[in-house]
């Protein structure tokens, strides 16, 4: 069992909102003591000078393709991916193939999760049998054998009956829905309809699709007094309805994924499919809306929505191309670039956008750097300027339009227990 | 006078400048046409590749002919006949046919951007003869080509383009052709056939025919297809007719001046009524013997140089 | 034909070898030339003039009139862009534009005097002769320029030529005239 001193670096409490100087002290897998030039006797030191600690992040919403699809990715790749990008904790998504909707195969990925041994996994279990919309999945068994939310991501629930009865019977097990809101008549667009969808004679999908299905869904959650979640918010259609929503006591959260904070749909002109994805891109007056949500609250957590294809789904046209971007090693510095960097929101605000909130809504243990917790936490180089490249993903899929781009801020170690990793580019 | 591009993927990525170029060389090739022997060397020993996913007998055969014209070799893959439909990806049967040392690919497609893809990925120069409701840069070079051939300059001039617009490749080309060589444009269909922000394209929008049919000197009418009823975009067929429709009413009270495009083929007695075929002022015909010296010019200058010519 | 002058030796740089009155002169003499080999072409109407765009044009429209001043009716005169018949167009960089080819008479059977304004390497004769050949079938064509510098690289030959120059082969030779250049001369430019 190593012992570690992380000395010399600057620690974020989310929670309390402060950024303050500290030396943290780790023995077991635990976080010893934290506190300032503290005795190193015996610990391997590990030098964190210009560096920032935070705690570990949580993706609440992320596809790790296993099982059906191993060729874009597994639990193992994808917790390598995690884990470079500063996740302790990943929730996958069900709608694999089969889709998980049996405790057996929440079991199944607990137990491969364990086997891979880089992040915590905490799956996802579907609301329905088979994502089909219709029957009750077995929520009660799903939620003993380790899911911490319940939905049928990639579809909405069509059937208001069914929605409402799966909101009452999530209830018992204190499990969140995270909805995915999407008007299926809609479900052809591949763009969103907008001056961009006009000028490309693409399908168009109005943001009006995704507001449409969230306030059906927050009506149905106050109705039942259910915690609902939406996801992926792309629009300021959306971020209306949870806004007024939350003005009226419901108990509704919402996410929203590096992309929507950081393109709008002019980034599709010119047809490239790396930009292909369900919600599609906005309009820049949607993506300062996503943004200013997050700065008021109205969205609550950032999540990836990491969602590899293969390179066959991938390269080719714009609207036959599988829509989706892998994001789990991108998306601490483009929200880093985005909100921090353009004063949006300071650094410990951010963070607990990433990490303590989304913790909070799947009731999981709030990560902190504070004695007698996990030893889960990032050491962040919040200087560092670097490039992804396909040779730097860890994802076994390349889908991402960020290929290239000068990113800023960069996971440098990330600390799980007593497994310290550190991501390339330098040491921690 | 000069057309520095690789490819030509839509009016786009054209400047007025380009697109005169264009239509100045189709002025010297219908030239060509009109010869004993309508056949020039210029392209000879090059192969032209026309990959045809949708089904096209007047486009396919019109880009054949140009090739022809100009001594290349004109090869055609269609839907019907190709491992297309077994499923075959875009880039593998793009692949295969450079691997025959093809120069140029004419490609027509329903998905928006597939000429761009393959443009991305390909050593051929690629011509987009249509790709979904995105554009058919062609079809907007010979209605313009035959517009500016009846009334010299466009500037000013009033074009009203009827029809569903929002699936229409011919109408966002056309768009754009005519209002960068000057022209007015103006649309004019049912609210659930006209695309949100088309205005920014630089059109005005009109939902009623009868408003703006006697204050143009320009009518394109578009096909409608029957599947829009099924997609309730529609509600017959017969009310299209009464409503947008060139009826033999409409027609006979067109000005003296006015003219009639349609780029084909025509639903007769939907969108236009069989009188426009004996109509006068009709320009289809034309339109149709202008579009071989268009495609020709527009391979010529696009096949003429060096490979590595840049854009 | 006069016999060829020098080309000026030694200094780079650009000279006037041929000025206006001595292209005039030059004309003069191949239009006399012309008449006297066509003179039953001439009286049947049946000879005609084509001229290789660009400055091949204009010296066709002056050899015609000089050449009918003494005739009842006006020599046919056309122009012929040879762009699409060159045999180099796979190997310059950019495509060239087409001027247009503008002939606005039958030639099937006719006496067609090709002109242009320099004979060089020959290609563009070359060209013009094939694409001349895809407008019908004239009885016979023969060659007038009013300059050849030399070095041909195909077999080919005017019928009539004003005046000879002795050229290196990496010297320009432009020929200027009043209706494309506003002022008249042939230039010699040494590299």
């Amino acid at each position: 069992m190593a012992r570690r001193l992380f000395a010399g670096g600057r620690v974020v409490d989310p929670v309390g909102g402060r950024v303050a100087p500290a030396d943290v002290l780790v023995d077991g897998g635990r976080v010893l003591e934290v506190g300032r030039r503290l005795d190193e006797a015996g610990a391997e030191r590990v030098d964190c000078r210009g560096r920032h600690l935070a705690p570990g992040f949580v993706d609440m919403h992320c596809h790790l393709r296993e099982p059906g699809r191993e060729d874009e990715e597994t639990v193992a790749s994808g917790c390598r991916a995690a884990r470079a990008g500063g996740f302790t904790h990943v929730c996958p998504m069900p709608n694999t193939e089969p889709a998980v909707d049996t405790e057996a195969l929440v079991r199944f990925l607990v137990r491969r999760g364990e086997d891979a041994g880089l992040c915590r996994v905490h799956p996802v279990g579907c609301c329905t049998r088979g994502r089909q919309g219709r029957e009750l999945a077995d929520l009660g068994g799903m939620r003993a054998a380790g899911c911490v939310a319940v939905s049928d991501d990639g579809d909405w629930i069509a059937d208001a009956r069914v929605m409402r009865r799966v909101l009452e019977y999530a209830k018992v097990f204190d499990l969140p829905v995270l909805s995915h809101c999407e008007l299926p008549e809609f479900k052809a667009g591949v763009a969103n309809e907008g001056v961009v969808s006009t000028r490309l004679g693409l399908e168009p999908v109005p943001a009006a699709a995704e507001a449409a299905a969230a306030a059906r869904d927050v009506l149905l959650a106050e109705l039942t007094g259910s915690r609902l979640h939406v996801c992926h918010v792309s629009c300021a259609a959306t971020v209306d309805v949870v806004r007024r929503a939350k003005e009226r006591g419901v108990a509704v959260t919402a996410e929203t994924c590096p992309h929507y904070l950081v393109l709008n749909d002019e980034a599709i002109v010119g047809f490239d499919s790396n930009y292909r994805v369900n919600p599609p891109l906005r309009s820049e007056v949607d993506r300062r809306a996503v943004v200013a949500a997050l700065e008021d609250g109205v969205i609550d957590a950032i999540a990836t929505d990491h969602a590899p294809h293969s390179r066959e789904e991938k390269e080719t046209e714009f609207g036959a191309a599988a829509p989706g971007i892998i994001g789990l090693q991108t998306a601490f510095s483009l929200g880093f670039e985005e909100l921090v960097l353009k004063d949006v929101l300071g650094l410990p605000g951010f963070i607990s956008r990433l990490s303590s909130v989304p913790a909070q809504i799947l009731g999981l243990p709030l990560p902190r750097i504070a004695p007698d917790c996990e030893a889960d936490f990032v050491v962040l180089d919040l200087d560092a300027r670097w490039q992804f490249t396909p040779a730097d993903s860890l994802s076994l899929s390349r889908n991402t339009p960020f290929l290239g781009r000068e990113l800023r801020g960069r996971v440098v170690a990330t600390v799980l227990g007593d497994s310290l990793l550190t991501s390339g580019g330098g040491s921690a | 006078m000069s057309f520095r591009h690789r490819h030509l993927l839509g009016i786009e990525g054209l400047s007025r400048d380009d697109i005169l170029t264009v239509l100045d060389q189709a002025r010297t090739f219908r030239e060509v046409l009109d010869r004993p022997i309508p056949v020039v060397p210029a392209l000879r020993g090059r192969t032209i590749v026309n990959l045809f996913f949708e089904p096209s007998t007047r486009t396919a055969t019109s880009f054949n002919l140009a090739a022809s014209r100009l001594s290349a070799q004109c090869v055609s893959f269609s839907r019907a006949t190709s491992s297309v439909t077994k499923g075959e990806s875009l880039l593998d049967t793009a692949r295969n046919i450079e691997a025959m040392r093809a120069d140029g690919i004419i490609i027509r497609h329903s998905q928006p951007g597939a000429p761009h893809f393959l443009s991305r990925r390909l050593r051929a120069f690629v011509v987009n003869a249509g790709d979904g409701p995105h554009e058919h840069p062609t079809q907007a070079l010979l209605d313009a080509f035959t517009l500016r051939e009846h009334f010299g300059d466009l500037a000013g001039r009033r074009i009203l383009i009827v029809g569903d617009i929002a699936h229409s490749r011919v109408a966002r080309s056309n768009i754009l052709c005519f209002t960068r060589l000057g022209a007015r444009v103006a649309v004019c269909g049912p609210p659930t056939l006209l695309p949100r922000y088309v205005e920014e394209l630089g059109c005005s929008v009109f939902y009623r025919l009868d408003c703006i049919l006697g204050e143009v000197d320009v009518v394109n009418m578009l096909r409608v297809q029957a599947e829009r009823m099924t997609s309730a975009s529609l509600p017959s067929l017969r009310e299209y007719r009464q409503i947008y429709g060139l009826t033999r009413e409409r027609l006979a009270g067109l000005g003296p001046s006015v003219v009639v495009i349609h780029p084909g083929p025509v639903n007769w007695a939907v969108e236009m009524d069989y009188d426009v075929a004996d109509f006068p002022q009709s320009l289809v015909l034309n339109q149709v013997k202008n579009g071989v010296a268009v495609r020709m010019a527009v391979l010529y200058l696009l096949a003429g140089g060096r490979e590595e010519a840049d854009g | 034909m006069r016999s060829s002058r020098p080309a000026a030796r030694g200094r780079p740089g650009k000279r006037l070898i041929i000025n206006r009155s001595g292209i005039t002169r030059a004309l003069a003499q191949l239009a006399r030339a012309i008449r006297l080999h066509n003179h039953a072409a001439l009286a049947a109407k049946s000879l005609v003039f084509v001229g290789v765009k660009r400055r091949g044009v204009p010296l066709a429209e002056r050899l015609a009139r000089l050449v009918s001043r003494r005739s009842s009716a006006a020599v046919p005169v056309g122009a012929i862009d040879i762009t699409l018949y060159r045999d180099d167009l796979q190997m310059i960089a950019e495509t060239p534009i087409v001027r247009g080819t503008d002939i606005g008479f039958d030639i099937n059977g006719r006496t067609l005097v090709l002109v242009d304004d320099v004979v060089f390497t020959g290609r563009t004769t070359r060209a013009a002769l094939t694409e001349l050949l895809d407008y019908g079938r004239p009885r016979a064509i023969q060659l007038a320029v009013l300059v050849d510098r030399g070095f041909r690289e195909l077999p080919i030959q005017p019928d009539f030529t004003g005046r000879r120059l002795r050229t290196d082969r990496s010297d320009l030779v432009d020929i200027c005239l009043q209706e494309t250049d506003d002022r008249e001369g042939v230039f010699l430019t040494r590299r």
